[in-house]
């Protein structure tokens, strides 16, 4: 029959459009800036350094060890290392970074960075709303930017952060009790009874090491 | 092919369009459709000698979107080289991450855990469903059904890609596979948001297949157009729906063995004529086995780990030696061909595109039909630019 075909297609379109305001389901869009969708738990889009306490520069997680700037796919991330030291979370000496740049303009979110840090340093962001008019130093974040507390990013992933505070905290005990060991032996030294050598805490020496 | 003796000379003149003039049969025009034609998925170039409607040479040009892609692998690491294959061919990202894991694994000797391996048939069979729905989208888009069909696919696509975000944490760019398993683990939200999604899919193809297959002006451009000869395809490389719409039986799915597809039943359709239609009719087939696979793989699938504890994703040197690792990604056999000579980084890296190749035999399937079939042909071989140029 001569628009039969036309006939069909109209009564999906009206069945769609008539369904719309019946089911939310058939509704397929939103109106994005006044409506949003809540984004999933695992979304990615930028890194950010994660730093503990209340001071970004002294809580900073990451010791330069500048294995994300060699594994970094499109080579965005430059690291300057520091010539003093200071303490980080479990209170070994560390240096870090003086100089820890993110050019996002160049980043191509795949999250390597995040995968290779040993430290828990580097994660990511899912904040998505970052045009900015400068189109030279706007896209190229320092330190300062790129720091977020550790409390944004339970914020953001609160599952994944929470895995890695108690791997964090089991890594600090083992560190402590380790610390513990080698004082009491060294006390026992100091009282003259070398009766043990403490070969106990041989097993954690290399864990650090990636 | 062109039996037409063509001089291709110059006519004096400013205001006058190039014209390649033949013996007495009047005049050739010559048309460069494309880069920027909406119709070539990105920018692509035909180089088009026309006899009035009628094409009679057809020139493929390459290159506009080359990005150094096999150069860069010799230069970075193995893992970092991972995100850059989603690049390959963006509509199916984790196809691509699976030739490559698969290519990698094999020139280190690694296994992959059980549910590593379920995890990554049900993503490549639901990257293809998106991808076929997504293809036929165009198609129709190119026929003149402005919008709407290709909008119905993308509505559909959007929930596979949904789950695709809250596995592997981005839409298309997924980054999800190692060597030696799978980046994180799904959870069993994850598999029932999986399992209603295919659940759905069904329907979608019944309403898909209503309004198309036995459209009569989808019947009226396709059927007979742009036939592409069994043995034609067969020599020039052609794999995947292409080669099996023109009547080929050959799936690697089937052939290779790969991954764990020996344990769950699916068919492999073919076509009879190698015409549009039958392009159209077996990727909606392939979308009814994705399906029938998803339900098998998203039943069976066991709990366990999804990395190998002993696998190394950084920093290894695998010994000198050379493997070549393929699938049946939903455009063809992607193969991802690696040399180690034993440092960090790949000494050679060579990727199999099935796009370009598929691409190939483009001119012997427009030579005598309309310019506005080219484009119909042209939509069904489907290939992805990026791939193409890498």
């Amino acid at each position: 029959m001569l628009g039969e075909g036309i006939l069909k297609g109209l009564a999906e379109t009206a069945k769609n459009f008539a369904g719309s305001f019946v089911s939310k389901e058939r509704m397929t869009t939103v109106e994005y800036p006044e409506e949003r969708l809540p984004l999933p738990e695992a979304s990615r889009n930028f890194p950010f350094l994660v730093y503990d306490g209340s001071d970004w520069q002294a809580g900073l997680r990451c010791v330069a060890c500048q294995i994300c700037e060699k594994e970094c796919p499109p080579k965005c991330i430059y690291i300057e290392k520091s010539k003093d030291k200071k303490p980080d979370y479990v209170g070994k000496l560390q240096i870090y970074p003086t100089k820890f740049d993110i050019d996002i303009s160049v980043c191509m979110s795949c999250q390597i960075c995040v995968e290779v840090c040993p430290f828990e340093a580097i994660k990511m962001n899912n904040e998505f709303e970052l045009a900015t008019d400068n189109r030279f130093g706007g896209l190229l974040l320092d330190r300062k930017e790129l720091a977020k507390s550790n409390e944004y990013y339970h914020q953001i992933h609160p599952t994944e952060a929470a895995e890695v505070d108690a791997r964090l905290a089991a890594e600090k005990a083992k560190a402590e009790a380790k610390a513990k060991a080698a004082a009491d032996a060294a006390a026992a030294k100091a009282a003259g009874a070398p009766a043990t050598p403490t070969p106990v805490a041989k097993p954690n020496e290399g864990e650090r090491k990636s | 092919m062109n039996s037409l003796d063509v001089k291709t000379e110059r006519v004096e003149g400013w205001n006058r369009p190039p014209v390649i003039e033949t013996d007495g049969e009047g005049e050739l025009l010559e048309v460069a459709m494309g880069p920027h034609h909406p119709s070539t998925h990105g920018v692509f170039r035909m180089d088009l000698a026309l006899d009035g409607e009628r094409v009679v040479r057809l020139k493929p040009v390459f290159g506009y979107l080359h990005r150094n892609h096999e150069q860069i692998a010799e230069t970075v690491s193995y893992l970092a080289m991972m995100p850059y294959t989603d690049r390959l061919d963006y509509i199916c990202s984790l196809t691509n991450n699976w030739a490559y894991a698969l290519a990698v694994e094999k020139l280190v000797g690694q296994e992959v855990p059980e549910r590593a391996e379920y995890l990554r048939v049900i993503l490549a069979e639901l990257t293809r469903a998106q991808n076929h729905a997504s293809t036929i989208g165009f198609l129709l888009q190119e026929m003149g059904a402005s919008g709407t069909p290709l909008m119905y696919a993308f509505r559909e696509r959007e929930k596979i890609l949904d789950l695709f975000e809250s596995l592997t944490g981005s839409r298309m760019m997924c980054n999800y596979m190692r060597f030696g398993g799978c980046r994180v683990d799904a959870s069993p939200a994850w598999l029932d948001a999986a399992r209603k999604v295919v659940a759905a899919l069904p329907a979608f193809v019944d309403e898909f297949e209503r309004f198309l297959s036995g459209n009569e002006i989808v019947m009226a451009r396709c059927q007979g157009v742009g036939i592409l000869r069994p043995d034609l395809a067969v020599n020039a490389g052609v794999t995947g729906p292409m080669l099996r719409a023109s009547g080929v039986n050959y799936d690697i799915r089937k052939v290779d063995h790969y991954g764990i597809y020996d344990r769950f039943k699916f068919r492999v359709p073919l076509g009879d004529h190698g015409d549009i239609y039958d392009r159209y009719m077996v990727r909606v087939l392939e979308i009814r086995e994705s399906i029938g696979i998803l339900e098998q793989a998203l039943k069976d699938i066991p709990n366990g780990p999804v990395m190998d504890p002993k696998a190394k994703i950084r920093g290894f040197r695998p010994k000198p030696g050379e493997a070549y690792g393929r699938i049946e990604a939903p455009k063809g056999e992607l193969g991802f061909y690696l040399i180690s000579d034993g440092t960090p980084n790949p000494y050679r890296y060579r990727v199999r595109p099935p796009s370009l190749i598929n691409l190939t035999v483009l001119e012997d399937m427009c030579l005598g039909s309309n310019v506005a079939d080219v484009v119909l042909i042209f939509g069904s071989v489907d290939i992805v630019l990026g791939e193409v140029d890498r």
